[in-house]
């Protein structure tokens, strides 16, 4: 692919430090320090009004940040903005047509738009996006007619215009049927096969888990988690539960080694009784503990078991992204102000 | 379509081929004027234009009791020959009639786009805003012309379908042939063009204010209603060679032998001078915007 900008090494196709946006006295984007690895498909994730969206427009140029700095392909933006923005592919907090144009019409009118795109393979290239979201048959069609999910397609379809090497779609499965997620799902995967890199923002967290590699996630204007989804992950800790009468030496063991069990987060050591499963007079219950990097569950049954211990149940529960994502963002339909 | 097909289109070296460089935005600029005129609303605004001097020139033909010696300028003259029907129609849409379509356009130009949420598309493509702010304001100074142009050959062809043509007497009494008469009326439809191109960069400017392109429209419609009304008042003389509408009927000197060219000359420096000075303040306004719609 031939561009007429030379990339600098930077392995980030996004990059952000301080950014900051106010309206105001309303602080809606917080010292934000986004890194986005090339190659990557990023989740861009948090609840509606959480401020992704303004920081998106911040990244493409179209709002000015308070404070901070944006580089985005290795450029810094504004100000290089003419030779980042014909690499970089957008929808942005749903799709903008013209309703008395048809879908191929309106791409044809964005495509001019850009003065980097050759008026040659206009035709062609504009048959291709559509192609790629489903839209053929419905080309023709003026935009006024479509429903709100093909104008999402279309939506996608531009930000596929051209070659591109970084992709920013703003809830891109907005008014889609499952079908159409599925799709936009494997386009996002093929797109991240070519190599382009897919910035998607989402409230929804399945979406992200399912097709991302890396995610940040917002909450009221502030970046609290960021990295690979598997760091993420980790970062919500893995817990060991035992059940067992014996919960005296089994503390003891635990906390031998090094298991916090006071763990204030936790959802209390001691549990109450198991249900059906008094036994010799004792009642089972259930010990539970995050397990350190360093200790192998394992050792954690070979102990307890040298200790006596009657083990009635073990298990290793992985905080799902779930449970991280709202712990991070808080649960509910409270919108952060 | 299958979820496999989607990512199945192999990448050909032709369409992945991008310019090197940058494009000087005529197509861009091609492409706005097609987006103007493709819409029905632009035609209906044209149509209506157009049928301002049909029903002058079908009422005058109907009253049949000739000269009233009342009413506007020229409308005495059509019964007598049919190629003043153009001049007369213009002189009776450029106070209301025409501000009302250049005012739609202008107006709806920059808070249009923010309205169907293109105008981001259209600056991530990336249209430079400078750019967007110039390829509009070309745009809506051809819907000008287009306008009074179709005002001018509407009046031509109803005058010369319902009343005798012949060579034109002028104000100056000369007499000119049919040809240079036509070339005239063209004259006097630029001249009508260049006199709406101020008012076409006021629209700009309200249009970049706001995300509401009928509050642009209106606005600037009533300014231009407010700009006559001032230039009528006499206790506002001194204002009154600053006001963008104040030569806007000043076009009989080009009905005189030689043509007086000094009014088209004013008209054009005055409205030069509301172009640059409104095109500054759009530009200064728009280049700094957040686009939020």
């Amino acid at each position: 692919m031939t561009t007429a900008v030379i990339t600098s090494p930077s392995g980030f196709a996004i990059e952000t430090e301080g950014l900051t946006k106010r309206f105001g006295h309303q602080t809606v984007v917080d010292d934000l320090a986004l890194s986005v690895p090339r190659g990557s498909v990023f989740g861009f994730l948090g609840p509606n009004g959480s401020g992704k969206t303004t920081t998106i427009r911040m990244l493409l140029g179209l709002a000015q940040a308070s404070a901070g700095d944006i580089s985005v392909l290795g450029q810094s933006m504004p100000q290089k903005l003419g030779a980042v923005l014909p690499q970089v592919g957008a929808l942005i907090e749903g799709p903008g047509f013209y309703p008395f144009l048809s879908g191929s019409a309106n791409l044809h009118r964005l495509d001019s738009a850009d003065g980097f795109a050759p008026r040659g393979t206009r035709s062609e290239r504009v048959a291709r996006a559509l192609d790629r979201v489903g839209l053929s048959h419905a080309a023709d069609k003026k935009v006024r007619a479509y429903s709100l999910g093909m104008k999402q397609r279309l939506g996608i379809a531009n930000a596929l215009l051209a070659p591109r090497d970084l992709i920013v779609l703003d809830e891109p499965t907005n008014g889609l049927d499952p079908q159409g997620t599925r799709e936009v799902r494997s386009l996002i995967r093929s797109l991240a096969d070519e190599g382009t890199t897919v910035f998607v923002s989402s409230h929804l967290l399945a979406e992200i888990e399912q097709m991302c590699t890396h995610a940040a996630v917002m909450r009221a204007g502030r970046l609290v988690a960021q990295g690979t989804l598997d760091e993420l992950r980790s970062a919500g800790s893995t817990r060991v539960s035992v059940i067992t009468p014996d919960t005296e030496a089994a503390a003891r063991v635990l906390l031998a080694l090094g298991l916090d069990l006071g763990h204030p987060d936790a959802t209390g050591p001691v549990t109450g009784p198991a249900a059906g499963s008094a036994s010799a007079g004792l009642t089972d219950a259930t010990l539970s503990a995050a397990l350190p990097d360093d200790v192998a569950a394992e050792d954690i049954v070979a102990n307890l078991v040298a200790a006596h211990v009657r083990v009635r149940g073990f298990s290793i529960d992985h905080a799902s992204l779930e449970d991280l994502f709202v712990a991070l963002t808080g649960e509910g339909f409270d919108v952060v102000q | 379509m299958s979820s496999s097909e989607l990512g199945a289109v192999p990448a050909s070296r032709s369409v992945t081929e991008r310019r090197t460089r940058r494009s000087l935005g005529l197509g861009f600029f091609l492409s706005e004027l097609a987006v103007l005129f493709r819409r029905r609303r632009t035609w209906a605004m044209l149509l209506a234009l157009a049928a301002v001097p049909v029903l002058i020139a079908v009422a005058v033909r109907l009253s049949s009791s000739g000269s009233s010696g009342r009413g506007p300028a020229f409308i005495d003259n059509i019964t007598q020959n049919g190629l003043f029907v153009g001049i007369a129609g213009l002189t009776i849409a450029i106070p209301l009639f025409l501000p009302l379509t250049v005012g739609v356009v202008s107006g709806d130009s920059i808070a249009g786009e923010a309205n169907t949420a293109t105008l981001r598309y259209l600056l991530v493509s990336p249209v430079g805003r400078i750019r967007l702010l110039v390829v509009k304001y070309l745009a809506a100074a051809v819907f000008c012309l287009a306008a009074t142009l179709t005002l001018s050959i509407a009046g031509i062809l109803i005058g010369i379908a319902l009343f005798p043509v012949g060579p034109v007497t002028l104000l100056s009494g000369d007499t000119v042939s049919i040809g240079d008469s036509l070339v005239r009326s063209l004259l006097i439809a630029l001249y009508a063009t260049v006199s709406l191109l101020g008012l076409s960069a006021i629209g700009l400017f309200i249009s970049t204010l706001t995300d509401a392109p009928v509050g642009a429209m209106a606005a600037t419609v009533v300014l231009s209603i407010v700009a006559q009304v001032l230039d009528s008042l006499s206790q506002t003389s001194w204002l009154h060679p600053w006001l963008f509408s104040h030569y806007w009927l000043n076009f009989a000197d080009l009905l005189r032998q030689p043509i007086e060219w000094s009014s088209f000359g004013q008209n054009a420096l005055l409205q030069l001078g509301y172009v640059v000075v409104f095109g500054a303040l759009a530009y200064g306004r728009f280049s700094s915007k957040d686009i939020l719609s």
